[in-house]
């Protein structure tokens, strides 16, 4: 803010001198709109951007002038040489007060009151401004700073009728009133039905008019302030009636919310007498109305769920101390998914006849069937999900243990301890993580002797995060200890035998060479770790899970691992490819882009399997030639490219067929040994597909490749080993 | 891409303050002294936004509102305007040519991200 300060200073002392000279211009053709408005142009900055930087005094006491010279602006005080004098005067004393703020109260007071004084009696000579106007305009604009903070209503929900009308012409303000609906989400629980009543025929649209109106119901902690405050830009540019509906306090007769009539006379779209003779009847109330002619059928569908609100509030409020979930034995759960899982199959062999006999009926049962199905796995996938709060909670234990064992201090903060994962993925993660945080603890964080020399606080601290990301879930270890160092580990890899003395690695490259079976950088073996079963286990383990690790750190200032997991492991969203007539799948997640490869391109690479992607070189696997198929590619295969630890790999196929709902079946125990096969699916048609596991593919094509190269060329020593598809 | 604000302002500690404010909080800025600044440099860029004070030389904040919105690509970007407590004739007269809302300075740096997070999402 200082720099702010200092700027204004300088701008000041620039307009300050400008506005001597105006003054003096003024003084000689006192008349001038021209000279007048660049004086008090200058007023009112110093003024607005006094205010603004922290000069309140020079703000209240230029306020007073700006005042006088706005008068002047608009013909009700003409410019005479006291008012210049006065004003000459008045820039002195604004000058002083500026450069005055560090020495307090050197300056004197009385000049200022003076001043201040002789502006306020031109003032009084005709009307002095009303000063309940402006304090209004200053609470309004408070309103919209203190919203945020409002004072919360004791924590009580109470539940408001919305209705936001908004003119015609609303959007021509720069206003969108999505923003508007969504500020009213942020606050609290929110039913929002737009009323499409006034929606001309398309012919008739001007798409530059607004002509819909919504229905709001909300219930909130906060007032109804802090409601007006969302729509205090467009107060009135619109309709707006806030009513309270429910106060938050009556839970007895749950579903028993006033009738739907009662509701739509409450909101005055209907007359009560009205009501009565329609009631008479003995149809729906809902579509009597509407029938009628009486109400459209938007202003009953916001009626209705307004009242449907309000009965699940009042609901949720009575049933809170009930039981709100039931135990249930987990065999009972995973035969659930895997019959779901059968049902995804049948749905999709359905969907595919229906497409063959192209019967209408069919369709529509095959249609509504599919519907069902994606709903009921997407409820069956949300019944295995757990928070992952359970986990860290234990790991809290261990760090205490471990620090107390080690004699350091370390405190374990977690965060996103709600993200849920997949049961199987939770249980299968504990021994990666535990690993994990003993390496944070052991070799990462400093004893705290050291820690206090390396202008650290003593004690250490490790942070345990998870959060989602789309079809992921993010977890990250991080510990504010002594970080990698990449020589020490390079070093350690050459004694190993693991990389060549001479071999070129990116920092990326050596932090995943702790990842390898049998590497460990404890110089001692202690109980806690050391062994080089560690991070190899970890690797294993996640990789089992479908996820991948990374691994980002500094020398002394710590080191952070992100493990990304997929959040289920019984089903998966595939593309499905084809080679010949057999079918595989490939795991969406990993996949980029599919591009198309000519027998052109392959001719200009010379005989290289690279390709040309986008200005990027990426290497490719022909998996016809890797799987050993028989008969010839088409003229025009397809490329689907995969970012696997970092680096592009393409896989050559003779044809994309599509995405698809993979479920994942595990192969029996006599294809153990096929790594490249990950698991394997049932397709619509009744065939089986593998699910092809890209990165054991992209390892097993590069073994190969070296080992064809040290053939031909056995003198030359390899340069690198891990994870480079640099050929 | 981070959104572009323009920020329109005689008083260079405002911009400086406005700017500030802004990039640290992730959009891009583009500064203009006035009005007729302002217009001059709305074609080489695509706004999002624009935020401008209201008494200003050559064409005040009312002005360039106005030829603003009979621009075809600032016609429905938001457009706040800056005043004082004093000014509740022009925050009136703003609103007419199509302001979409108004700071009142003086203000903190907080309540400006406030104010264009609630017109521009």
């Amino acid at each position: 803010m200082d720099t702010h300060k200092e700027a204004f200073k300088e701008e000041a002392h620039e307009l300050l001198s400008e506005l001597e000279t105006a003054l003096l211009e003024l003084e000689r053709t006192p008349s001038d709109p021209e000279i007048i408005g660049r004086v008090f142009r200058a007023m009112h900055t110093i003024k607005g951007s006094g205010a603004m930087f922290g000069f309140d005094r020079v703000a209240a006491f230029t306020h007073d002038v700006e005042t006088v010279y706005d008068r002047v602006r608009n013909g009700k005080i003409t410019v005479t040489k006291p008012l210049i004098d006065l004003t000459l005067s008045a820039c002195d004393e604004i000058l002083k007060m500026i450069d005055d703020t560090g020495q307090g109260e050197a300056q004197d007071q009385s000049i200022t009151d003076r001043i201040t004084k002789s502006f306020r009696d031109m003032l009084l000579a005709p009307k002095t401004p009303s000063a309940a106007e402006t304090d209004a305009e200053t609470d309004t604009a408070q309103a919209v700073v203190d919203a945020p903070e409002a004072p919360a209503m004791n924590g009580r929900e109470v539940t408001y009728r919305i209705r936001f009308c908004p003119e015609p012409g609303l959007f021509s303000s720069g206003t969108n009133p999505v923003l508007l609906l969504n500020e009213l989400r942020d606050l609290g629980t929110c039913d929002i039905l737009a009323n499409t009543d006034g929606i001309p025929f398309l012919s008739d649209v001007d798409p530059e008019v607004c002509y819909t109106a919504w229905d709001i119901i909300l219930t909130t902690t906060r007032d109804e302030n802090a409601i007006r405050d969302v729509f205090i830009f467009v107060e009135d540019a619109c309709e707006l009636n806030i009513a309270v509906i429910d106060d938050g306090r009556q839970t007895e007769a749950a579903s028993d919310y006033k009738k739907l009539g009662q509701i739509l006379v409450e909101r005055g779209d209907l007359n009560a007498g009205a009501l009565k003779t329609v009631l008479d009847d003995r149809k729906r109330i809902g579509s009597l109305l509407v029938d009628s002619g009486l109400v459209s059928n938007d202003q009953v569908q916001a009626a209705l769920a307004e009242q449907q609100h309000i009965r699940e509030k009042r609901l949720k409020r009575q049933t809170v101390e009930s039981t709100a979930s039931i135990r249930v034995p987990a065999e009972k759960l995973d035969s659930l998914v895997n019959m779901v899982g059968e049902l995804v199959t049948v749905q999709s062999r359905l969907s595919q006849i229906s497409a063959r006999f192209n019967d209408l009926s069919l369709i529509q049962v095959a249609e509504e069937v599919e519907r069902l199905t994606a709903e009921l796995r997407d409820n069956t996938m949300s019944i295995r999900m757990l928070p992952i709060g359970a986990t860290f909670s234990r790991f809290e234990r261990l760090v205490r243990d471990l620090s107390t064992e080690l004699g350091k201090e370390i405190v374990l903060n977690t965060e996103g301890a709600e993200t849920e994962l997949d049961k199987t993925v939770i249980e299968k993660l504990n021994d990666p993580l535990i690993h994990i945080i003993r390496n944070s603890i052991d070799h990462g964080i400093e004893k705290p002797e050291v820690r206090k020399a390396a202008g650290k606080p003593a004690q250490g601290t490790v942070h345990l995060c998870a959060e989602h990301s789309g079809a992921n879930v993010f977890i990250r270890i991080s510990d504010d200890g002594a970080g990698l160092d990449t020589e020490a580990i390079r070093a350690k890899a050459v004694e190993k035998g693991l990389i060549a003395s001479d071999a070129v690695l990116s920092e990326k490259e050596i932090f995943s060479l702790t990842l390898m079976p049998g590497f460990s950088m404890a110089k001692t073996i202690t109980n806690v770790s050391g062994r080089g079963v560690g991070m190899d286990v970890v690797k294993k383990g996640i990789d089992a899970l479908q996820g991948s690790i990374e691994m980002a750190s500094r020398k002394g200032a710590g080191t952070t691992i992100t493990l990304k997991l997929p959040l289920t492991m019984a089903i998966i969203d595939g593309l499905l490819v084809q080679i010949d007539d057999v079918r595989y799948i490939m795991p969406l997640a990993a996949i980029e882009e599919c591009v198309e490869l000519t027998r052109d391109d392959v001719s200009r690479a010379h005989g290289k399997h690279m390709a040309s992607i986008r200005g990027e070189i990426v290497p490719y696997i022909r998996l016809r030639e890797m799987f050993t198929h028989g008969g010839s590619a088409p003229a025009i295969e397809q490329i689907v490219t995969a970012r696997l630890d970092g680096s592009r790999v393409g896989f050559v196929v003779d044809q994309v067929v599509g995405q698809h709902q993979t479920v994942i079946k595990s192969m029996s125990r006599m294809y153990r040994d096929i790594e490249h096969v990950s698991g394997a699916t049932i397709l619509g048609d009744g065939n089986v597909a593998l699910i092809l596991d890209l990165a054991k593919l992209a390892q097993h094509a590069e073994a190969r490749e070296k080992q064809d190269r040290s053939e031909q060329e056995s003198a030359t020593p390899h340069r690198t080993r891990t994870g480079s598809q640099k050929k | 891409m981070s959104k572009v604000i323009m920020t329109v302002d005689d008083s260079a500690s405002v911009r400086q303050m406005v700017s500030f404010t802004l990039r640290d909080a992730g959009y891009d800025v583009v500064e203009a002294v006035d009005g007729q600044d302002a217009l001059a440099k709305v074609d080489n860029q695509a706004l999002n936004m624009v935020i401008t004070d209201l008494n200003m030389p050559n064409l005040d904040g009312i002005g360039l509102i106005r030829a603003l919105r009979s621009l075809p690509s600032c016609k429905f970007i938001p457009i706040v305007m800056l005043t004082t407590e004093s000014q509740v004739e022009k925050k009136q007269e703003g609103k007419a040519a199509g302001a979409t809302g108004w700071i009142v300075k003086p203000f903190k740096p907080e309540q400006l991200i406030a104010v264009v997070k609630k017109v521009l999402g």
